[in-house]
């Protein structure tokens, strides 16, 4: 599904470079439910970035689907984002002037479907995450972590191939954490593959996979014990 | 553009207005207070044309006037100060030595009387003269005909009165035509009734009596008091006016450099001051008002700017969830001609309101100010396309720079 060889990546700054990702490699395979665990500052938003298609890489390989990612203009980028990708960000991110049944159809309304038919599809994903009855509220009126379950549905309603997550429980108190995290697992144990940044060993411990990160390279790369629910 | 049929788009622009309701309604006055300037701009202009129009329509444009005053100049014998009169022989003279330039030439008397129809009376003017007068200031009969050839060779005691006369002197439905009236002690059969004209008038409600008819009853002889000329085209009128001047001077022993003796009025160049003045105004009209309007577009485009950077987060979520720079693009300057067209189309709306409103106001009866102020179809579908133009151009400059922030950029603002 995500295949990363020898990756590199680097931002200017001032006249020096800073070298963020330095030679990472990296396969995850379909159905897998992953998390990067590293500190601030070891790569691993940018890391996310890039398999997000939100920036680019400097040197190294990266297929997504099978796909070789390569000199991706905005438009190609926008598309394969649409088809492939579900993000979920860690301040949620929600459009505050749309319901949130409004903000789960806006990635089906950039896909070309019509109003009613994505209202339908989006409305089954809030249900999914048991927001129904919350279909026609804004963002300001929701709770952090039913914002966050917000996104999750956005981030599924297209049926994408990878979700991504960046630090999707930074923002929320631990009894909502586990709620996200358990959502998270259910859409892995419906087969879709779970990509999951975050700094906290507890969130790390939930994932069946943890890449550990630290100043641009892997250090460890290990599947967790698996817990019994 | 099958995405501007699409109710989708529409969707996402509505929502996105409605969301900023202040810059919403800022960015529409600007334009609508644009547009607005230039509709009422231009309807008033027009307006204050019309009237002018009205005020000289009646009058052949090329006219000039020539009376008598009193000498300021010693002259030949003569002390300043002597007063004489015009006569016919100085028509004759002018008519044949200018038979090329003067195409009409009204010979007139006028004096002043009490006027009785049975037990109602009225004090009016009474003017001695030619058909010809007619052509040179057109007179709108109501009833019968206006003097003719006929009349001054049998000097009949025949009259024209005006509509103003007539509901004085008459009973209401009295038939004035064939009617005697009494001017002077004498009786004279009314063969037609006149409208004045609404504009400039040299004369009052003026009951109009054969030129002979008028030499004999107040035994005026050869004089007259003044004489209307008007120019065949293609005359320079200034010339004209000024040769004739010197002319009567000399057939009336007046030093050439008299200033006083002769008066004088030349309607074409009081016209072509007047409509000098309302060319220079239409041209401010039009100044303002394209000055305003393209005022009103900047801020459009200002206010999408600033929005555009106040919504980079916005922007980045979207094209995380997959929207396409071209999408986004489209989406903005979709917003800047939707809010242009809305104000524009609101600006003319209020303008013409205003105008109908102004015309209510100012725009009836005799001593209108503005007469029938109106603005062309055409001229305000050249504005909205303009302004449409505009807001697509000014649209162009935020939706680039709204892609050009990068989504990862825009998404790391907090």
């Amino acid at each position: 599904m995500i295949e990363i060889k020898k990756l590199h990546k680097s931002y200017p700054i001032g006249k020096d470079k800073l070298h963020v990702l330095k030679g990472i490699d990296l396969h995850i395979k379909e159905g897998e439910f992953v998390s990067i665990m590293g500190s601030s500052g070891s790569g691993k938003s940018t890391l996310l970035n890039i398999v997000g298609l939100l920036d680019e890489h400097d040197e190294g390989e990266y297929y997504l689907n099978g796909q070789l990612i390569d000199n991706l203009n905005e438009k190609k980028a926008a598309i394969l984002r649409n088809k492939f990708l579900g993000f979920v960000f860690q301040s949620f991110n929600l459009i505050s002037y749309k319901t949130a049944l409004e903000n789960v159809a806006l990635p089906l309304y950039y896909k070309g479907m019509a109003r009613k038919e994505r209202l339908k599809i989006a409305m089954e994903y809030l249900e999914k995450v048991e927001l129904g009855p919350w279909a026609n509220h804004l963002p300001n009126e929701l709770s952090g972590g039913q914002k966050q379950r917000v996104a999750i549905a956005r981030a599924l309603v297209t049926q994408p191939k990878v979700v991504l997550a960046d630090e999707p429980t930074g923002a929320l108190d631990s009894t909502t954490t586990d709620n996200v995290m358990d959502l998270l697992r259910d859409i892995n144990n419906e087969g879709m593959t779970v990509f999951v940044i975050t700094h906290e060993e507890e969130v790390a411990e939930q994932t069946k996979r943890v890449v550990r990160l630290k100043d641009g390279v892997i250090i460890s790369d290990e599947l967790t014990k698996t817990k019994t629910i | 553009m099958k995405f501007l049929f699409d109710s989708d788009t529409w969707q996402e622009i509505y929502g996105s207005i409605r969301k900023n309701k202040m810059r919403t309604i800022i960015t529409i006055i600007g334009v609508l207070w644009g547009i607005f300037l230039l509709v009422v701009l231009l309807g008033a202009a027009r307006g204050i044309e019309n009237n002018f129009n009205k005020i000289f329509g009646s009058f052949a444009t090329n006219s000039v006037f020539v009376w008598t005053q009193a000498t300021d100049t010693p002259f030949k014998g003569f002390q300043k100060n002597r007063r004489f009169s015009l006569t016919l022989k100085d028509v004759e003279i002018l008519k044949s030595e200018y038979s090329e330039e003067i195409k009409l030439l009204a010979p007139r008397n006028q004096t002043s009387n009490l006027i009785v129809k049975g037990f109602k009376t009225g004090t009016f003017q009474v003017s001695g003269d030619y058909p010809v007068l007619d052509k040179i200031q057109k007179k709108d009969l109501l009833y019968g005909r206006f003097l003719n050839g006929n009349d001054i060779l049998s000097t009949a005691k025949v009259c024209v009165i005006s509509e103003e006369m007539y509901k004085q002197l008459f009973d209401k439905n009295e038939k004035p035509i064939g009617q005697l009236v009494k001017i002077n002690n004498i009786n004279y059969k009314v063969v037609g009734v006149y409208k004045r004209s609404q504009g400039v008038s040299f004369d009052g409600d003026s009951a109009y009596i054969p030129f002979t008819t008028f030499q004999k009853v107040y035994n005026t002889g050869n004089r007259i008091d003044w004489m209307m000329i008007t120019a065949n085209e293609g005359i320079d009128i200034e010339q004209m006016e000024a040769d004739i001047l010197l002319t009567l001077k000399n057939l009336h022993k007046v030093h050439p450099e008299d200033k006083r003796a002769f008066g004088s009025v030349n309607l074409g160049v009081e016209i072509a001051k007047i409509t000098g003045f309302l060319t220079g105004m239409q041209f401010l009209t039009w100044f303002v008002g394209i000055a305003t309007l393209i005022a009103g577009v900047f801020a459009i485009g200002n206010i999408l700017l600033i929005t555009v950077k106040e919504r980079t987060k916005e922007i980045g979520i979207r094209r995380a969830l997959g929207a396409t720079p071209v999408s986004i693009r489209r989406q903005i300057v979709l917003e800047s001609i939707f809010l242009t067209t809305v104000a524009g189309m609101l600006g003319i709306v209020f303008g013409a309101l205003v105008l109908y409103f102004l015309e209510m106001l100012v725009g009836q009866g005799d001593d209108a100010v503005l007469v029938n102020p109106t603005v062309n179809i055409p001229i305000i579908l050249i504005a909205f396309l303009t302004l449409t133009i505009l807001g697509t151009l000014i649209g162009l400059i935020p939706a680039y720079m709204a892609t050009l922030v990068k989504p990862i950029e825009a998404l790391r603002e907090e």
